[in-house]
């Protein structure tokens, strides 16, 4: 029904473009000159008020229909039934009401859910074609307005363009409100957290063991939430891999831009760029079956115990997925210094060397900052390699070869195995998402701004 | 092929003595014999000879695509940074071949300053682009003497008076002008001998341009200035001797009174009677 009516929708928008365009050009027998807007757009306008607003309805009718049915519903049953029950006890019988509805009957239901179940039943149709029905109307009233208003006077593409622009600002807000959507379900998540568990141990406290018993009799230990072990391990394995992968990021930038060959550079940029599309799933054996193993071998050789899940196996790898983001925008933003630039460090006679240290990586210096911001951000959120190849444990450490563990690390883990959304453990994966919701979003802020504000600094 | 007729080294007498000139023969100071340069395979100057004296002004004119920036180019080897190009011929500065293998091309550039068309301050402050070179060569040892030279450099680039209270402001918030005073003040900062100019005020409006024409007045009394332009009033009005290029050929070099009045070949004549070009 719903893709009916929406096809329905779409047919008359068309058609009434169609017809928008052939009326605007009846209306001066043909002289266009004389239409202040092409009949195009004259079309195009029509088609918006037959198309908007109905699609609009629907679109509402749809929000609101599963509500409203429900508190009819609940309505309807016999007094007394609701009485004294949960808000999911409440939902669990609405959902009876629907399943014995479809036909999904399990149990012996009772004779007045059977009952709600035909109203419940005879009500959704009676739904569906007041929204068709509805839906028609709106546009056929919207084509009706919308085809009087053609006349060569019309500034139908004035009009046309708004409803255009207007679409567009709704695309974007899409995307700001499921930001803002993720943001309000971490808050309130976290927040309800933090009504059990005070912000300040979770903000200060050195004992990380969130693994408290949900069912009775369950081994577990003793549950503690101080997340400082987990925000310094965080730290030192995003530490780990921007030092392995910002001088090889750089280097490799600087090679490729000016001293590689332009076929060598044709050839290594996108191999380099490759990189980044390898699923971290992937870096993440590199990391568990070849990194660690190796690590940990070399440590055996020269007598230094390394743990086989160690900061530094995690971090490496993690430091070579990241590689690709600092080569690539610094390349770009070291590419991007006009010739004129290296012409006059040359023409003063400096070496290439000085040339590129005092004059270029200066002048590239927003862009490749931008870079390193991103590549901090990617290192602090990325779960998959510090899930295969991290610790569990959170340990105060900063010795790189103890296992350590990081924030996406403990999510994963409190939101695996026994959930439930009333406890602590489950909820403090909320609050860690939220910390690192915060420290990437200002992260990539402050990148964006430094790449915005010096942003051809040099014109 | 043409001999070097006017080239060889007989100076020639100052157009109009001025004072404080001496009317006495120039020094030679640099000296191109029959260069040849190629991109790849495409030869873009045939054989191309001419002297360039101290204490004056030496114009190169042309047509677009003559080869007067790529031979302005040959006397600092900034042609050494583009792939593919070769250059043959012998280009001595006091005698000495800058393109013998024990002459670096770095130390050359800091005898041969450059200026360019476009005025390509670096996005550094003012004091840093002009203590860019004297940095570089490690000229000065102290901070006062790092002031000192950029004083000297600005003041004599005559733009002093108009930034010294802005010394830390970036180099490229300046008026087009002012940059390429900027540029020309950074190219003097480490005392070069020879002050190769590449139309040097094809970006600029009128005013800018007659201060950068006063300007090389002044700097002329004891640089060699060599200058690429489009613009035959200001050849005149700057240069003391005036080099045509046409075809990657060097057609005609003489006094420029000469070149402008009395040209002895036809092709100048027509170039600069506004014929073609």
């Amino acid at each position: 029904m719903l893709g009916y009516v929406l096809l329905l929708i779409t047919v008359l928008a068309v058609a009434s473009y169609f017809f928008g365009r052939k009326r605007a050009a009846a209306v001066v027998g043909g002289r266009q000159q004389e239409l202040h807007s092409r009949p195009s757009y004259h079309g195009a306008y029509v088609a918006a008020w037959v198309g908007l607003p109905s699609a609009f309805l629907v679109l509402i009718w749809l929000l609101l229909q599963g509500p409203v049915i429900d508190n009819l519903l609940l309505w309807s049953l016999p007094p007394g039934t609701v009485d004294g029950l949960t808000s999911g006890q409440i939902s669990l019988l609405l959902s009876e009401i629907k399943s014995v509805a479809a036909g999904n009957v399990f149990s012996e239901p009772s004779l007045a859910v059977q009952d709600a179940a035909a109203r419940y039943h005879s009500w959704q149709i009676i739904a569906r074609w007041a929204m068709a029905a509805v839906a028609l109307s709106i546009a056929l009233l919207g084509l009706f307005f919308a085809s009087r208003r053609i006349s060569p006077e019309f500034r139908a593409r004035h009009g046309a363009e708004h409803i255009l622009s207007g679409l567009m600002i709704a695309c974007s807000l899409i995307a700001i409100l499921t930001t803002l959507g993720i943001v309000l379900s971490l808050l309130i998540e976290a927040l309800r957290f933090f009504d059990r568990i005070p912000a300040l141990e979770f903000f200060f406290g050195l004992n990380w063991e969130p693994q408290i018993p949900i069912r009775e009799g369950q081994v577990t230990g003793g549950g503690a939430f101080g997340a400082i072990p987990v925000f310094t391990g965080t730290l030192l394995i995003a530490l780990i891999a921007m030092a392995v992968a910002t001088p090889i990021g750089l280097y490799s930038a600087i090679y490729l831009t000016e001293y590689a060959h332009p076929k060598v550079r044709a050839v290594i940029k996108p191999v380099l760029e490759l990189l980044a599309g390898i699923p971290t799933v992937v870096y993440g054996f590199f990391a568990v079956l070849t990194v660690a193993p190796a690590m940990r071998q070399f440590g055996d050789m020269i007598g230094v115990p390394i743990a086989p899940n160690s900061a530094l196996a995690a971090g490496g790898v993690m430091g070579i997925m990241i590689i690709p983001f600092i080569s690539s925008l610094s390349d770009d933003a070291i590419a991007a210094v006009p010739r004129a630039m290296r012409d006059g460090s040359y023409a003063m006679g400096a070496t290439k060397g000085e040339t590129i240290t005092k004059v270029l990586l200066p002048a590239a210096l927003p862009g490749i900052m931008g870079g390193i911001l991103l590549a901090v951000s990617r290192a602090i959120g990325e779960t998959m390699i510090v899930v295969m190849a991290a610790g569990i444990i959170a340990s105060l450490t900063a010795n790189p070869l103890e296992p350590v563990t990081t924030v996406t690390v403990q999510i994963v883990t409190l939101l695996i195995g026994d959930t439930e959304f009333d406890n602590p453990k489950t909820l403090a994966a909320f609050a860690l998402g939220l910390v690192l919701f915060l420290v990437t979003l200002a992260l990539n802020v402050l990148a964006l701004h430094i790449v915005r504000k010096y942003r051809e600094q040099y014109e | 092929m043409e001999a070097q007729p006017a080239v060889r080294v007989q100076a020639p007498a100052v157009p109009e003595p001025r004072e404080g000139q001496s009317v006495a023969r120039l020094e030679l100071k640099m000296a191109a014999r029959d260069v040849n340069l190629w991109y790849g395979e495409k030869q873009a100057l045939f054989g191309v000879s001419l002297d360039m004296f101290d204490s004056s002004v030496t114009a190169l004119i042309g047509p677009s695509g003559c080869g007067k920036s790529t031979f302005l180019r040959c006397l600092d080897r900034m042609n050494d940074v583009i792939d593919g190009c070769r250059v043959e011929g012998d280009i001595r500065l006091d005698g000495e071949d800058i393109y013998a293998p024990r002459v670096d091309p770095v130390q050359l550039r800091a005898r041969v300053g450059m200026v360019f068309q476009k005025p390509n301050p670096f996005p550094k402050s003012i004091f840093e682009n002009v203590a860019y070179g004297p940095r570089i060569h490690g000229l000065c040892k102290t901070k006062a003497e790092y002031a000192d030279v950029v004083e000297k450099s600005l003041t004599r680039a005559g733009l002093w008076d108009e930034v010294k209270d802005r010394l830390d402001e970036s180099g490229t918030g300046l008026s087009g002008g002012q940059q390429q005073r900027l540029c020309i003040a950074r190219a003097i900062s480490v005392n070069p001998e020879v002050l190769l100019m590449d139309e040097p005020c094809s970006a600029l409006d009128p005013i800018a341009t007659a201060k950068i024409e006063t300007l090389m007045d002044e700097l002329k009394k004891n640089l060699c200035i060599v200058i690429v332009t489009h613009s035959m009033q200001q050849a005149a009005r700057v240069s003391q001797r005036t080099a045509f290029f046409h075809l990657g050929k060097l057609v005609e070099v003489d006094e420029t009174s000469k070149i402008f009045t009395n040209p002895t070949d036809q092709r100048t004549q027509d170039y600069v009677t506004g014929r073609f070009g």
